[in-house]
């Protein structure tokens, strides 16, 4: 019996790849790759060919040619004189800008609707469901055109400002102008200006860096201030008062910085066609911003609602036992347990928003899409360099996102006893 | 013992409610006004609601529908209501709405689309509703080769050949896995439907058809368009990426490093790019990637990339209903002595997919909203659609009307789906526990 | 072969033999059916009428190319492309040929690999703005927000003109016409430029078409036209000679009222070695000798296709202009048949 167990040593035969468990598994991703590879090979020796019979092979120098196209929205300094590549850039920030800003309203108006989607107040938590079911059943392209064409229909021109009685006036203390061409917002001026930085691809203001610096130092004193203060309460049992000197501390150099550089505000004015001056935010990039925050937010509202709802009804009791009110259940107690389910969600969702800011294309907004998947590829018929670069962008600016996440799921994780 | 008279014997009589907790005053009392902060939320909401009601009705219902171009409609709103605001001209939607809905079909050929939207649902059903006869699949079956018919047309062959594709793969897989084995077996068996579909199936087709003819008009992709265009791109993407995503889903879940980064590799690589990049891929790349002289029609290149886009997404929910099965399923299948696919079939797959339901069916309505974006790459949805429509000088300057009633399909289509998957969350949630 | 195209594809195997580079011509003779790329809707040169058939200028030339080749104006098969895909389109064989207002430019040519064959239309680029404005002239358009189509032409040079005018703008790049012109009428652009042709459609199409004038500089050349494949010379030749058919038939009078009479032969040698009466010029190309009747017949001589679509009595109106025959002030001229 007991020699039957030990096995001979088998002579290695073909089939055993097969049929051999020891093997299989090899085998297997062996054949899996191979197909793979030759299926690859295959496209890329496809595309290879059929480009060089065409006379294009695939090069990246066209990223610096002259990208001869102007672009309205910029975050840097750019001219139809500079290259694709810059152009390209120029359309990268503004995807990021326009991402940034839809992350944050979306959060504003997904937590403020999934708070308002729970209160008692059932025509408030009907309107909440009413918003959430509207908006996320409808595309997002269709919100989009809807908000591009109320702002446009709706919003006057500039024209409507000219004249002894204008149609239309600015807001707030005529510093705020709102058209169907964009919102003009005053903009901070410096007439003792420090100037500007070259740093190679863009200029940073010496003015802005001497503020954050003056910024920094004042919050560090306070700071070093509040552990003086820990340190003698701590010793003598009494605590100094520390609220008045701090807010002196951070606040006092830094309006002393603004009034020596001669901080003033500039208003938009009415100059020939257009609004002069201000910081532009052009009409594509509000529509675009209004709708994605707007169709986000109602999944972040669901978010935010299933997040609270999972708390457990304890946790609520239990606060309510010890006397805190409702309002600071909510933000002490309730929403940071929330937090754990709701993050993960939350950061799914910002990643949803910054592809979807694609749809930039469909209403003007230069954004990546519009830079270099639309125009530059027009113009330079490189179609394979330009969409292949634009999906590598993504891809990082996606991989980048989904790393945060899992580094702060790693951090926030519920460690179990 | 004591006297105890200072305690009541018997019951009060219950009295009734005060009259500010019951009924009409009650209820708005306790769900509107139950406090200063939310009786100021009430009013405001109410004034919001009141304000864009009154500022939306009177333009939807002062309509026109009678109309035969814009400027009509504006003669007659000036006749009826005389001052120079808008009003809807529904007049467009009369005018064009088989447009939006049917694409560019021929009126009499109208029925075709609607009975495949018929077909699909029934094959859907016994997906969706587990309570009817499991026969039912059959017609799940025989719906992919009629749905493409009914939508595209031709003779009647080529669906039916194509099934039989299907017939003869299965027979020789049955017949060669009891001779070879069954991974021989399976082998032959797609080897023997690939030869048939590659190389029978089309001298069988056009013999057959010349001798018994028997066909729809044929439809060309081009004039696909309107919501059978979305409603069709958003069922071949599921039905065909469902396969797709069980694969990868099972791949990424895989102990072999090499078929689980290349799985993974894949489904990160279409999560992480949006998808209107793929659609560029599909119109304009995709042609580079095959051989000289060899093309596909253009929406089927799209149907492809939204696949591949949907099995990404699918198979992702496919992995979160496989790791939420219990680990003692797998260890039972493996203490039964069932092989790792024949585990799979019967035990594994039969519940991650149940459980993975409701996440099919929400990423099958972001996948119907998202067959919107096909229109950047000047396919006719419903928005590419209205564009033409606008673009005709009856209807120059028409925007919410058009906007508002496919939105309204849109509506109706997603919200219906979203509920059934809530329906169906319940339900399971309730069967598991 | 096309109706198993879905089914195949189920395998993997759905391939559809396309174009290859050689033999453009003996493809489309063995489909039957002419693949002419055309835009998405442009008023009057390609659009989808109330039914959903094309119509305009541009899909006339695609009909006499079907009528010269098949006798059949209706075998052709429009594909909408957009600006983005079109050249992509052309050059892995989806299309034949493009109709599609494409500006022929020396980069188009000689660096993607197409072949432009004539010149069907010639444009410029304008501008519109409304009257109230005040404008006369495009130089005194400093710092207006001006609406272009991006992916064309017309955004270079919109950009080119600024910058040797030495002035400012701001660019509002629209998606399409349609888009564009709804922009322009909401005033959220004070300029709206594209070729002038398309310009004068679009004024047409305006609420109040008096109040918006087109300026009268033209800031570009754009001559638009039928472009093929790199390197397959017959099918070029095909294109050309039956667009330069459709010139020298307004050059000789010849009609689709009067063609069926004419190819019965005339006095003049032209007309006959054109119609097929004498010679053997169709068999050169490898069509039929009466290859431009059937053209003729079909769509009518240039000026009736251009009267027909965009001219004066049409709701674009535009006058002939630079597309008058060259006996006429024009530039449209047509080799000799000879």
């Amino acid at each position: 019996m007991s020699d039957a167990a030990i096995p001979q040593a088998e002579r290695f035969k073909l089939s055993m790849l097969i049929y051999d468990s020891r093997y299989r598994s090899a085998t297997i991703q062996a054949v899996v790759l191979t197909l793979v590879l030759a299926f690859v090979f295959w496209i890329v020796n496809n595309a290879v060919t059929n480009l060089a019979a065409l006379g294009k092979p695939i090069r990246f120098d066209f990223l610096g040619d002259t990208a001869s196209y102007d672009i309205n929205q910029k975050l840097i300094e750019y001219s139809s004189t500079d290259s694709h590549g810059r152009a390209v850039l120029v359309g990268l920030l503004n995807t990021l800008l326009v991402a940034f800003m839809g992350c944050v309203t979306a959060t504003v108006i997904g937590v403020i609707g999934g708070v308002l989607r729970l209160s008692n107040n059932w025509l408030v938590s009907r309107l909440m469901v009413l918003y959430v079911e509207i908006f996320r059943n409808v595309p997002l392209l269709l919100w989009i055109f809807v908000c591009m064409f109320t702002l446009t229909a709706l919003a006057p021109q500039p024209r409507a400002f000219r004249g002894e009685n204008p149609e239309a006036t600015m807001k707030l203390w005529d510093s705020i102008a709102i058209t169907n061409r964009g919102i003009y917002l005053p903009e901070p001026l410096f007439s003792r200006s420090l100037g500007n930085i070259d740093i190679g691809i863009f200029l940073i203001s010496v003015d802005l860096l001497a503020i954050l610096a003056v910024l920094g130092a004042g919050i560090f004193a306070a700071r070093w201030n509040s552990k003086r203060a820990n340190a003698i309460q701590t010793a003598t049992g009494d605590r100094p008062k520390t609220l008045g000197v701090n807010t002196a501390l951070i606040v006092v150099p830094v309006l002393a910085l603004l009034v020596i550089l001669g901080f003033h505000i500039g208003k938009p004015a009415l100059a020939g066609f257009n609004f002069r001056g201000g910081i532009n935010m052009s009409a594509p990039l509000i529509a675009l911003w209004l709708g994605l925050s707007l169709y986000t937010g109602t999944y972040i509202v669901e978010a935010v609602r299933s997040g609270i709802q999972a708390v457990n009804k304890g946790q609520t009791e239990a606060a309510s036992a010890l006397g805190i009110r409702p309002g600071r259940t909510m933000s002490l107690v309730v929403l940071p347990q929330a937090m754990r389910i709701i993050i993960p969600q939350l950061i799914s969702q910002y990643l949803n928003l910054t592809k979807n800011s694609s749809l930039a294309i469909a209403i003007g907004y230069m954004d990546l899409v519009s830079t270099l998947g639309g125009v530059t590829l027009n113009q330079t018929g490189r179609e394979m360099e330009c969409i292949l670069l634009l999906m590598a962008i993504y891809l990082t600016i996606s991989l980048l996102i989904s790393g945060g996440m899992n580094w702060y799921n790693e951090r926030v994780k519920l460690v179990e006893r | 013992m004591a006297d105890l008279s200072y305690v009541r014997l018997e019951m009060l009589p219950q009295k009734e409610p005060p009259r500010s907790s019951v009924g009409v005053q009650g209820w708005m009392r306790i769900n509107l006004f139950s406090s200063g902060a939310n009786t100021i939320l009430t009013i405001v909401a109410a004034v919001l609601v009141l304000m864009i009601l009154a500022s939306i009705l009177p333009w939807i219902f002062g309509g026109v529908w009678n109309a035969s171009s814009l400027s009509e409609c504006r003669e007659i709103f000036a006749e009826r209501y005389g001052n120079g605001t808008e009003y809807a001209c529904w007049a467009v939607i009369k005018d064009r709405w088989h447009q939006i809905i049917f694409g560019y079909y021929a009126p009499d050929q109208y029925w075709r689309p609607v009975l495949g939207f018929l077909l699909i649902l029934l094959a859907f059903a016994p997906v969706l509703f587990p309570k009817l006869p499991s026969q039912m699949f059959y017609i799940t079956l025989a719906s992919i080769f009629i749905y493409p018919w009914l939508i595209w047309g031709g003779t009647i062959w080529s669906p039916i050949i194509a099934a039989l594709g299907v017939a003869v793969g299965y027979g020789v897989y049955v017949l060669a896995s009891r001779a070879l084995g069954s991974l021989i077996g399976l082998l032959l068996g797609c080897a023997a439907a690939i030869l048939w579909w590659s190389a029978i199936s089309g001298a069988l087709t056009d013999a057959l058809s010349s001798t018994i003819p028997a066909s729809l008009e044929t439809m060309s992709s081009l004039n696909l368009a309107g919501f059978v265009l979305s409603i069709t791109i958003g069922i071949v993407a599921i039905a065909a990426s469902l396969p797709l995503a069980i694969v990868l889903a099972l791949g990424r879940q895989s102990d072999m490093w090499i078929v689980n980064k290349l799985c993974t590799g894949f489904i990160e690589i279409i999560r992480g790019v949006p998808l209107i990049t793929l659609l560029f891929v599909a119109t304009v790349l995709l042609n580079y990637f095959l051989p000289r002289g060899v093309e596909f029609d253009v929406i089927l290149r799209v149907m492809i990339l939204v696949t591949l886009f949907t099995a990404a997404y699918i198979a992702e929910v496919i992995r979160g209903g496989l790791a939420a099965l219990p680990k003692g399923q797998y260890e039972a299948a493996d203490a039964l002595g069932l092989t790792y696919w024949q585990a799979q079939r019967l035990i594994i797959l039969p519940q991650a997919l149940k459980i993975s339901i409701p996440g099919i069916v929400s990423n099958f309505i972001s996948v119907f909203k998202d067959t919107t974006l096909v229109s950047i790459v000047a396919l006719n949805d419903p928005l590419g659609i209205a564009n033409n429509i606008r673009a005709n000088s009856d209807w120059n300057g028409i925007v919410w009307e058009l906007y508002g009633f496919i939105g309204l399909i849109f509506w109706i289509f997603c919200f219906s789906m979203s509920r059934y998957s809530m329906w169906l969350e319940r339900r399971l949630q309730t069967g598991h526990h | 072969m096309k109706k198993t195209v879905f089914f195949g594809a189920l395998v993997g195997a759905g391939l559809v033999a396309g174009a290859s580079a050689a033999a453009t011509l003996d493809d489309i003779k063995d489909r039957g059916k002419i693949h002419c790329g055309v835009t998405e809707g442009t008023l009057g040169f390609s659009a989808r009428d109330s039914e959903g058939n094309h119509q305009g200028f541009d899909v006339d030339f695609c009909r006499a190319l079907g009528a010269a080749i098949f006798n059949d104006s209706d075998a052709v098969e429009y594909i909408e492309l957009s600006s983005k895909n079109r050249f992509t389109a052309l050059s892995s064989g989806q299309v034949d040929l493009l109709y599609r207002t494409t500006t022929w430019t020396f980069s188009r040519d000689v660096d993607l690999k197409t072949t432009f064959v004539g010149i069907n239309y010639y444009d410029g680029q304008g501008f519109m703005v409304p009257k109230e404005l005040g404008v006369t002239s495009a130089k005194e358009l400093e710092g207006a927000t001006v609406c272009i189509e991006t992916g064309t032409t017309t955004e270079l040079n919109l950009a080119d003109f600024f910058r040797v005018n030495g002035m400012s703008y701001e660019p509002l790049p629209v998606g399409g016409t349609t888009e564009a012109k709804a922009l322009f009428e909401e005033g959220a652009c004070d300029v709206y430029t594209t070729d002038a042709s398309a310009l004068a459609g679009v004024r047409a199409a305006l609420k109040d078409p008096a109040a918006y004038i087109i300026l009268p500089e033209i800031v570009s050349k754009e001559p638009l036209g039928p472009a093929v494949r790199h390197g397959d010379d017959e099918w070029a030749d095909v294109v050309r000679w039956v667009q330069n058919a459709l010139v020298a038939a307004e050059e000789t009078g010849v009609t689709s009222a009067n063609v069926a009479e004419l190819a019965k032969g005339t006095d003049n040698p032209e007309i006959n070695r054109m119609l097929g009466s004498e010679g053997s010029l169709g068999a050169m190309l490898g069509l039929d000798a009466d290859f431009a009747v059937r053209a003729i017949a079909a769509v009518g001589n240039y000026g009736e296709i251009f009267e027909r679509n965009i001219g004066e009595n049409t709701p674009i109106g535009l006058a002939r202009g630079l597309n008058a025959l060259w006996t006429e002030g024009g530039l449209q001229y047509s080799p000799p048949f000879r």
